[in-house]
């Protein structure tokens, strides 16, 4: 596991061309791994009839909505990066 | 496979294109040998067995055992099982407790993840564009459409679930509910409030 909970995060703003289960409107923004949840079979290569292995872990990460609210999002490790 | 039967809709509507997809879809998958008919029946009577009076049973449990309530926050999978609840095939749930101090509500930004087995089939506002790119944006603009006005020093968390993790919200057990025992207490927890845009309703 590369991330505990607390650790502040980056979600990968890379370029990525098919099924993929990282929303748009996070990619690039930073947040912070609230809990790390098993791993899973990889839905990008699981879409085009793979076994989706190796399994990636799978985090809930927390990011800042202005107000003081916050957005919580499931982001797997290959997504992402450890915060400068 | 034998053609001696017609492939058209069996309805008096005009068909809309959704459903003729996923006819002709069927239709081919069945026909390839990838699925049977009777496979997908069981899924659906499966999917339409499940309603949020089962979630609502779990609801209940945690607002009356702190102990339970602590394992299904972990893990409502094994929570549900504990009460003889059916969890589903392969989505892990958790669950997400309201407070004082924190309001939670799902959504799905990307499609319609939605913890099928405790809630049933999500709504169909669930599954729209507006709900879906909104919630993330403006979540208070959009509870108060539901009628949920969230106090200002309240936290509001919006569970983008988008991914193999399911959530179902515990809301806030409403005041005056001391005297309700667990299946009174069941009653009053509405579907809305277990995906977090409502609160469960007092008794009246």
């Amino acid at each position: 596991m590369t991330f505990a909970a607390g650790d502040d995060v980056v979600v990968s703003s890379r370029e990525h061309t098919g099924h993929h289960r990282t929303p748009g409107y996070l990619k690039g923004r930073r947040g912070t791994a609230l809990r790390a949840h098993d791993a899973f079979r990889n839905p990008e290569t699981r879409a085009y009839g793979s076994d989706g292995l190796p399994k990636e872990r799978l985090y809930l990460v927390s990011f800042a909505l202005p107000g003081g609210d916050r957005v919580l999002a499931d982001i797997f490790e290959h997504w992402l990066e450890t915060a400068a | 496979m034998s053609h001696d039967h017609s492939h058209e809709p069996v309805t008096t509507a005009a068909e809309p294109p959704a459903a003729a997809r996923v006819r002709a879809l069927t239709d081919l998958l069945v026909e390839k040998g990838v699925v049977e008919r009777d496979e997908i029946r069981r899924r659906i009577d499966w999917l339409v067995s499940r309603t949020p009076a089962h979630g609502a049973r779990l609801v209940a449990r945690a607002w009356v055992d702190p102990s339970y309530k602590e394992r299904a926050l972990d893990d409502a999978r094994l929570a549900a099982l504990e009460l003889g609840l059916d969890p589903g095939e392969s989505p892990q749930v958790i669950a997400l407790e309201n407070t004082d101090e924190v309001h939670h509500m799902v959504v799905c930004t990307l499609c319609s993840c939605y913890p099928k087995a405790l809630l049933g089939p999500p709504p169909d506002w669930y599954k729209s564009l507006p709900y879906r790119s909104r919630a993330v944006s403006d979540p208070r603009g959009v509870l108060r459409e539901f009628g949920l006005v969230v106090d200002e020093d309240v936290e509001v968390r919006v569970v983008d679930s988008t991914a193999d993790m399911r959530y179902i919200v515990i809301p806030r057990r409403p005041p005056g509910t001391e005297e309700l025992d667990e299946d009174a207490l069941a009653g009053i927890v509405t579907r809305d409030s277990m995906i977090g845009v409502a609160e469960a309703v007092p008794p009246s």
